[in-house]
């Protein structure tokens, strides 16, 4: 092979891979991407697809614990008087709970229930996760 | 006094880096020949003055100085004191001081360890590296000052996020740093080179040694960093792709594209520019993790409290960095010669496919860590997790393993693809056997781990094979390094792949005296005791565990709640199996006086981290083994380390 030709070969071999990637990574993420709900855009755009991975995120306005000792039965509420009525199980993170932030990943049940299969746990008792301060609620809410 | 002579420090190594730059780059000018002797010294002091300054930030935690406001709202005085030390990086202005701090102590290695490399090129990279210096001591000095007193000294401190209060604290963050900063070598070494245009097999064989090192502290930052998370968030995963994460990971991946390429460059004098521009792009990775990190602008389970303002500082030094580079690759790009020759089947061809993968898997990882920052800035709100970049890396992670188990089998510019065949027969024998095996006795593992396992014993024969027929202790100490790193790869891949296949979970609530069955293991609930911590009280439950009947051995999760900050965490208890981990972490108790617990038995899942481990020892080995050789002089020449090739490929044609 002559000089010219294996570096132009070699250019043109690594501008596929790039393009192979990006259109590798649309596809993934149309399929595979969850997109974020607040209660207030399930009232406004409807619940998603049932059994479409999605996340959700508000306050926790309140807290059940179901006899299996193991799950819970939550509420989840943030400035406009929408609620979403969730259950997960396994063990909550240390900084769930009540009036406190939570973002939640998982399904929607026929029923209008949130399944939630991760609960991410925050780090620090500031944080706030962008999604939530992004739509005015700050730490300040959980203290009202 | 402290507190006012680190913050002196830290301006007289911004100034230095200011004149480092400036010398460097009067030194290249004509007649400026006389300026090359200074550039060296002043990169060492610059290293020193920072290293200072950092020290002077550690005392400052020591003595737990309430005045200095990093100390206050981060410390308290009744902390034990690894966590005081410690707690010097474990907060955002501290880890940008140690982040500045690896800057400038690797500039100050190269100025002080470097003698291969050209003149002008040592004193290109040294303005270099000044010049990232620079933006980020401006960064330090107005926007995160380590040493800002407090007007009012408060009483008592806040106290250190508990979560961060293990032992894991004092080890991981500085090995990362190490080699997510120390890749920055790299990146000044390509600038350097691209404006005294000398990028050849010379300056490819001086970088060498640095990409690898960096690369060893990334490998096992990586590693310690993921078991730290295993054990400690009590989730028992040990891979969350989570931003943070990824924003080690894509430096990793860019760094071990580089330490491939650059071999071809040294060995080989192909792929020039490729190189150059990878070693660009690792930094640049680097910059953008520091920037995700340091943001928070991603969900992230790391992510804690910052000041998003800082993040616009990041952004704008990232895009002046990043772009200055490339432009000035755009520019000098027709001037890197073009690289020698080589057939499609080869091991230079191998290497190129090691790199495209790596470059495809990394611009997956990148695309998929920063998308949602893009729907973001369009006003919907999207999160990306593990189903995608399980979906979309695997599959080609696995190709990639494969690639990596032929490439040293693979003679340089030319092989037979018959001749490779027959030496990858006894490795795909081995392969197909397991894959036989595994679809008869366990038909119902999901399809990664299924060929992770698979693959696992062909890519761990396979990268054996360069020491097969060779007198081993004749075997350079480098061919030792790349074997074992490989066959880490295969280690940590069975890891990954076991405990994906086989983890057995159970939750519970329990009462005492109740038995839980989890895989062979019966764990019989004892009950709960307090216990108190030098700055947190606990509960502490007992489980006494047997493993098919065998031997009871006792294993203790806590539940602990600190008092400063407020805040519980959970510790969870593992016992070590040759084959295994039993995991147990306790959760809550409800009013019917049970505890919730969560037991795993994880087969295998050590073999991940000593795979890590495995890896960044033959990355060692390999860095003493091409260290030593230099040092006993004998400087290969370009054209002698072509013709000759190398000891590597002769083996692997015996």
């Amino acid at each position: 092979m002559k000089k010219k030709h294996q570096r132009l070969t070699l250019l043109l071999i690594a501008i596929a891979a790039v393009l192979g990637a990006v259109l590798l990574a649309m596809w993934g993420l149309r399929g595979s991407a969850s997109f974020f709900y607040a209660p207030e855009d399930i009232a406004r755009q409807g619940r998603p697809e049932v059994n479409k991975a999605v996340r959700v995120g508000g306050m926790v306005r309140s807290i059940e614990r179901l006899p299996d000792g193991v799950s819970v039965s939550f509420v989840i509420g943030d400035n406009s008087q929408h609620r979403i009525q969730a259950r997960y199980t396994g063990i909550t993170p240390e900084l769930f709970q009540v009036n406190s932030g939570v973002i939640a990943d998982g399904h929607f049940q026929a029923d209008g229930t949130f399944v939630a299969s991760n609960i991410l746990a925050k780090h620090d008792e500031n944080y706030m996760p962008p999604e939530l301060t992004d739509r005015g609620m700050h730490k300040t809410d959980a203290v009202r | 006094m402290i507190a006012e002579t680190g913050l002196a420090l830290l301006w007289l190594a911004a100034a230095l880096s200011l004149l480092q730059l400036i010398l460097g780059w009067a030194a290249l000018r004509p007649g400026g020949e006389a300026l090359l002797r200074i550039v060296r010294p002043v990169a060492v002091a610059q290293g020193l003055l920072v290293a200072f300054a950092f020290l002077a930030l550690i005392w400052l935690f020591l003595q737990t100085d309430l005045s200095v406001k990093l100390v206050a709202s981060n410390s308290h005085s009744a902390k034990p004191w690894l966590y005081k030390f410690a707690g010097a990086w474990g907060n955002h202005e501290g880890s940008m001081l140690l982040w500045v701090t690896v800057l400038a102590v690797a500039g100050a290695a190269v100025a002080l360890f470097e003698r291969r490399l050209r003149q002008d090129t040592l004193i290109a990279t040294l303005a270099a590296q000044a010049a990232i210096g620079l933006g980020f001591y401006a960064f330090l000095i107005f926007a995160s000052n380590p040493f800002e007193r407090l007007p009012m000294v408060p009483i008592e401190g806040n106290g250190l996020n508990p979560l961060l209060q293990d032992p894991g604290l004092a080890f991981h963050p500085p090995t990362l740093y190490f080699g997510y900063v120390g890749i920055s070598i790299a990146f000044s070494f390509a600038v350097g080179a691209l404006i005294t245009r000398d990028v050849g097999p010379a300056f490819a064989r001086a970088m060498r040694p640095w990409i690898l090192a960096a690369w060893i502290f990334l490998t096992i930052g990586i590693t310690a960093g993921s078991y730290w998370a295993y054990y400690e968030l009590g989730w028992g995963g040990w891979w969350f792709w989570d931003p943070v994460e990824n924003a080690s990971l894509m430096p990793w991946l860019a760094a071990t594209a580089l330490l491939h390429s650059v071999t071809v460059l040294a060995t080989r004098a192909g792929l020039r520019a490729w190189t150059i521009m990878l070693a660009v792009v690792a930094f640049s990775m680097s910059m953008i993790g520091t920037f995700l990190v340091r943001s928070g602008i991603l969900t992230s389970v790391h992510a804690f409290a910052v000041d998003p303002k800082r993040g616009t500082f990041i952004l704008a030094l990232l895009t002046l960095y990043i772009g200055g580079a490339l432009l000035l690759f755009g520019l000098r790009v027709r001037h890197v010669k073009e690289g020698s020759t080589f057939e499609p089947v080869s091991r230079e061809a191998s290497l190129v496919i090691n790199n495209l993968l790596l470059s495809v898997i990394l611009a997956l990882v990148f695309v998929g860590t920063l998308y949602p920052l893009v729907t973001q800035a369009f006003g919907f709100e999207i999160s990306v997790g593990p189903p995608y970049f399980n979906l979309v890396t695997g599959p080609l992670a696995l190709v990639l393993v494969l690639v990596m188990a032929l490439g040293p089998i693979l003679k340089w510019r030319r092989d037979r693809l018959h001749a490779v065949a027959n030496r990858f027969a006894v490795p795909a024998v081995a392969s197909a056997l397991t894959l036989v095996a595994l679809l008869v006795f366990a038909p119902h593992i999901g399809i990664l781990p299924l060929f992770g396992l698979a693959i696992a014993p062909s890519v761990a024969l396979a990268s054996l094979a360069p020491l097969w027929g060779r007198n081993l202790r004749r075997t350079p100490l480098f061919t030792w390094g790349m074997v074992i790193a490989h066959f880490g790869i295969a280690v940590s891949l069975a890891g990954m792949a076991a405990d994906s296949a086989f983890t057995q979970e159970k939750l519970v609530a329990a009462r005492p005296g109740q038995v839980i069955e989890v895989s062979n293991f019966s764990v019989r609930f004892n009950g709960v005791e307090p216990v108190v911590g030098p700055n947190w009280t606990a509960v502490r439950a007992e489980l006494q565990a047997t493993r098919n009947g065998g031997s009871p051995f006792l294993l203790h999760p806590e539940a602990r709640l600190f008092s400063s900050p407020v805040q519980d965490t959970s510790e969870a208890a593992i016992q070590t199996f040759w084959n295994g981990q039993l995991y147990a972490a306790i959760g809550q108790p409800d009013t019917a006086g049970r505890w919730q617990f969560r037991l795993w038995w994880k087969p295998f899942v050590t073999l991940i981290w000593f795979g890590g481990i495995l890896i960044a020892f033959g990355g060692l080995l390999s860095l003493i083994g091409r260290l030593r050789r230099e040092h006993r002089g004998k400087p290969v020449s370009e054209t002698e380390a072509e013709t000759a090739g190398n000891p590597e490929a002769k083996a692997a044609t015996a």
